[in-house]
This record gives C-alpha cells, structure tokens and sequence, in this order.
C-alpha cells in the first residue's frame, strides 16, 4: 500500500466548468465549434481552400458529430506555414508567441490573444484545482521558462490559482531540493523523469522528500509509465498526476487526472476530442484505441480544427468517480508516428537524417540511441564511417564528429553525443537499419 | 618517391584491432611500420605493408573503412640527433608535418622513419636539399 498524503479538497470556481451536465456541455461545443469553423474560415487561407475543395462552408456544419467532415491539420502545415501563415488574428492583437521544434529546423510558431491566454490560464488552474491544489500551495515550477510552453503555463495557471509559484524552471538540481526544503513547497510540476533524479540525488544529500510538505507532484512534458509513477508514489509519498497538453493546442492543460488517476479529463470545453484510426481517418467509437484529434474551440490567435496530435489513446466510456462529467481518455502510451520526445524536446529521426545529409553529402548508416542518466534523456547518435569521410588524420575525425553534432544541434536544438562506429557495426533487418534504440523506459 | 600508407579506422573497444592483423596475418601480407593513433572514442590504424594494393582490396572485402595516404620515408643515422635533423629543416617553413612514427629496425645503423606531411611532393624536395635520404618503396622493402 502507498502511502499518499491526503489533499485537502476546496473547489475553485473555474472547476464549476468540469461538471456541466453533458448535454449542456455539447450544445456548447455545438455552438463553439460553429463559431471556431467561422473564424477559421473567414481568417485562415489554407483552411478556407481545404474546405472549398471539400465543397464545405461554415452552414456545413448542422450538428456536433459535422466535425468529421472537417478537413485535418497536422504538424507539417504548421511547418508549411511557417512562421505565421495559421494565424487568424493580426499581430498587435496577438499578446504571446511561443514555440516548438519542428521537422527540419524550422520551429512551430504559435501565437495566443489576451482571451486565448485567460483561457490557458483558466485551463491551468482547473488542472491544478482537479488535482487537489488550491490558495496557500506553494507550486516550485520546475518546467522550463521560455519559448516552450511548459513555465509560462503551469506559472500563469499557479497564479490564478492563488498559489504561491516558485518559478524556478529547470536543472540545477541541487538549488531544487534545497528550495524545496527550505521554502516548504507543496507541490512541484517538471517532467517525471527529472523528479525521480531529484528523489535520487536528495536521498545523497540526506534529504529524505516523504519528510517534507511535498504532496502533489504534476508531471507532464514526456511519456511515462504507470511504474514509473509507482516508483515515484512509493519513493516520495507524494501524488504523481499525469498532465497532457502540447504546443500547437495551447501548451499544458489540455487534459489532466483527478485523484482518482483512471484516466485524463479533458477539458471538452475547449478542446473537443476525437479518436480516428490513423490510417483511414475515420472517427472510431468511444473506447477504441486510436489517434487522439483535438479540435480547439475557443482558440482565436491560431485556432487549430482536427489536429492530429499523433498520441495514440482512447477515450474511456463511463463517468468517472470523481463526479467531473469532463471525458477522459488513457494517458499516453505511444505516439503513430516517430517522434521523439527527448527532454521535452520533439525530435523526429527525419531531423537527424537531414544533418547527417548536410554534413556528408550522402546519408551514412546511423543509429540513436536514447538513455536516462541522472533523470535526464541522452541521445547518442551513432554514425558508420565512410570511406569519403574517413581520414588518416584525428583531428579530421574529430572534427567530422563536432561538425554532426554541430548540424545536429542546429537542427534539433539539443546537444547530442555523437559518435562514429566502424562499417556494418549498426545492425540491419531486411536490409534496413533499426534507427531508434530507445532504452530510457523500463519495458 | 612517396610511400602508400593504409589507415583503417577502429573503435575504441576492446578486440576491435586484431581484425585487420589477423585478415592480412592469414593472406601472408608484412606490417613494415605500424602506428596506432588514438582518440577517446577511436582509433586509426596505420599501415606500411609490402602489396599494398592487395591489401587493401582484402580489406574492403572484409568491410573496413580504408584510406590510402602517400606519405614519406627517410633514412637517418640512428644515434642522438638524427630526427632533429629531419625536423630542422621544417622549422619556420610553411610544410606542415601532421604525423610521423618510425620503422621498427635499425638497417646498417639507419633509422627509417614515416612522415605525413599536408604537401608531399615539396617536402620531398627540401628533405633532398637537405641531403637527407629519402627511401622508395623498393628501398623500404630491400630494408
């Protein structure tokens, strides 16, 4: 058995919106989605052909269960677009910009109005709220601050919450513990991995976390286990409550657990989900596994119809026990693409090719392999040696092996480890070489 | 004049260099001179054999990475000195050495040694100048 410390439950007005009975909650979907499709229509070109080419208009839409005849949005027509073709707001009513790794170097640009932030931070609070946290937490946000959306998320959304936040953003791992101690934090949000590095390195300085106020713990950012979790339950008696959320939808905050941790709600009010098999598109019942698509209702800055996030999950039938009549869906497993999430970093293999390409001329064997040391991700990335880029001479080797890691760097906006490896060391199936070594989760 | 060398590229692991040996060991092909250079990671063998075309068609059949670099040998007395002299000659120059190891054997109280340098052909020419004996491949394998 576990032991959890008890939060104690107060309700934030905001979280009046997780109980909307559910045929309230559809008319207003139903009358979001209306408006949403209009503005996006109105605002956004390559929506507006999309749909023209679909013989589809605004008046398409007659009822919630139109929005499979919507055309998608994916990743590379935020990349297509760069930096600001989705945009359906003009920039001086645009308050935010942030933004995330794409697939070529490029990053994905997204943008939020003044209403769009209030809705994050909304959003946010409810997460926090839904998992126990109210006025008087003290929140030690250890996400990072800047243009990924993970700080200024879990910041603005610990403020409205009437928490104390910490905004002590990421590494340094030694300050964190110190600052949890020491400033009595209750509640700490950065990825899993790097709070179990943190339970780790506080057990070395003697620091035992179950000794502290320390009671929720909301971890998001990257994908985790369920023994994972365990582990983190079990080492810190504290609650880990998984949150889910991405860029290109808002950031976090799309759908978090409850105490009851079966599942995600989502916030349906904003964010309308559907599951879709990956290959045909089609919309699957509930409860069938697929691709989860989101649809942002209220979204102004960048309203983002269909987009399919490429998370592989399903959405659970029947009311949750907490009495949230928010649907929930299973958190995260694995992703229908092959996208990496390397410390809250969206690596594609694709990027990785690109470089090595850039450097050599020529696509050499290659292989990434992905370890956690210390809590934190580490790539390596293998590279066979040619006979055009090997020399007699070290420093030209060295040199080829920072210029990869250079491109690599330039691409991915991460340092990795680079490393060259002898001919027909990286091994091959079917003539094809396995690209991605993943050893980071216990399997 | 110059000398082919072979370099074959090793990790830096454990049993990763007695592949190539053992490959020519087996086809009857001498190592001459031999130098290992090493980073932290890998390593590069480098070669003077007797039929070094042989070898390194034996060696890319075997899938190692080779390179064949022209480099030069020279003779000089084997007794205190006898480098330096080689070396003054390049001092202030503007021909770069980038590497040199020496044969194994003293011949008729003479060291062999191999030098890489950025531009052979040059080199060749003040090493001369500098009466220094510069060995051909038949030299090397008269040795």
């Amino acid at each position: 058995m576990i032991a959890v410390k008890e939060s104690c439950q107060t309700f934030h007005p905001d979280s009046a919106q997780d109980y909307v009975p559910p045929a309230l909650l559809a008319e207003l979907q139903f009358s979001r989605l209306k408006a949403i499709v209009a503005r996006a229509f109105d605002r956004v070109p390559l929506f507006r052909s999309r749909m023209s080419d679909r013989a589809l208009t605004p008046e398409s839409i007659t009822s919630l269960s139109d929005i499979a005849l919507l055309p998608f949005t994916t990743k590379s027509d935020l990349r297509d677009t760069y930096p600001f073709g989705l945009f359906a707001s003009p920039m001086e009513e645009i308050v935010r910009l942030h933004a995330s790794s794409g697939t070529t170097g490029k990053p994905i640009v997204v943008a939020y109005t003044q209403q769009d932030v209030d809705v994050w931070t909304s959003v946010m609070v409810r997460s926090f709220a839904a998992c126990g946290l109210h006025h008087g937490d003290i929140i030690q946000n250890a996400y990072g601050y800047g243009l990924f959306t993970g700080g200024l998320g879990a910041h603005y959304g610990a403020e409205g919450l009437g928490a104390t936040v910490i905004p002590i953003s990421g590494g340094n791992t030694d300050r964190q513990i110190m600052v949890m101690k020491d400033f009595g934090v209750t509640a700490i949000c950065c990825t899993p991995s790097y709070f179990l590095h943190m339970i780790e390195r506080a057990a070395e300085m003697d620091i035992d976390i179950r000794d502290l106020p320390l009671r929720v713990g909301v971890f998001g950012a990257e994908p985790w286990t369920p023994s994972m979790r365990k582990r983190i339950e079990t080492l810190s008696g504290i609650r880990a409550i998984d949150i889910y959320g991405l860029s290109e939808i808002i950031g976090p905050g799309v759908a978090i657990e409850c105490p009851e941790q079966s599942g995600l709600h989502i916030f349906e009010d904003h964010f309308y989900p559907e599951i879709i098999d990956p290959e045909t598109g089609a919309v699957l019942p509930e409860g069938e596994e697929g691709e989860l698509v989101l649809t942002t209702l209220s979204k102004h800055a960048m309203p983002m119809i269909r987009y399919r996030t490429r998370d592989i999950t399903a959405l659970l039938p029947g009311r949750c026990p907490c009495g949230r009549s928010l649907r929930r869906m299973r958190r995260i497993g694995r992703r229908s693409d092959d996208m990496l999430i390397i410390r809250g970093v969206n690596v594609f293999p694709s990027q990785v090719e690109a470089a090595l390409l850039d450097v050599e001329g020529t696509l050499p064997h290659y292989q990434i392999v992905l370890t956690r040391m210390h809590g934190l991700d580490q790539m390596e990335v293998l590279v066979e040696v040619t006979p055009e880029t090997f020399s007699d001479r070290i420093g030209a080797l060295e040199e080829l092996s920072t210029k990869i890691a250079d491109a690599l760097e330039h691409v991915l906006g991460l340092r990795v480890q680079v490393r060259l490896v002898e001919p027909h060391t990286i091994q091959r199936s079917e003539g094809k070489a396995k690209r991605v070594i993943d050893r980071r989760l216990p399997s | 004049m110059k000398i082919q060398q072979l370099s074959i590229f090793s990790e830096n692991k454990p049993g990763h260099l007695i592949a190539p040996c053992r490959l020519l060991a087996r086809e009857g092909i001498n190592m001459q001179a031999m130098s290992l250079a090493d980073a932290q990671r890998f390593g590069i063998l480098r070669i003077i054999v007797s039929d070094w075309q042989r070898a390194r068609r034996l060696l890319e059949a075997e899938g190692f990475v080779v390179r064949v670099t022209e480099v030069v040998a020279v003779e000089v007395p084997d007794h205190p000195g006898g480098l330096s002299t080689v070396l003054d000659l390049f001092e202030g120059s503007t021909l770069n050495i980038e590497y040199m190891y020496a044969f194994p054997f003293v011949h008729d109280g003479k060291a062999a040694l191999i030098f890489r340098f950025d531009y052979p052909d040059p080199a060749i020419d003040k090493l001369r100048a500098g009466g220094i004996t510069v060995l051909d491949a038949d030299a090397l394998n008269n040795r």
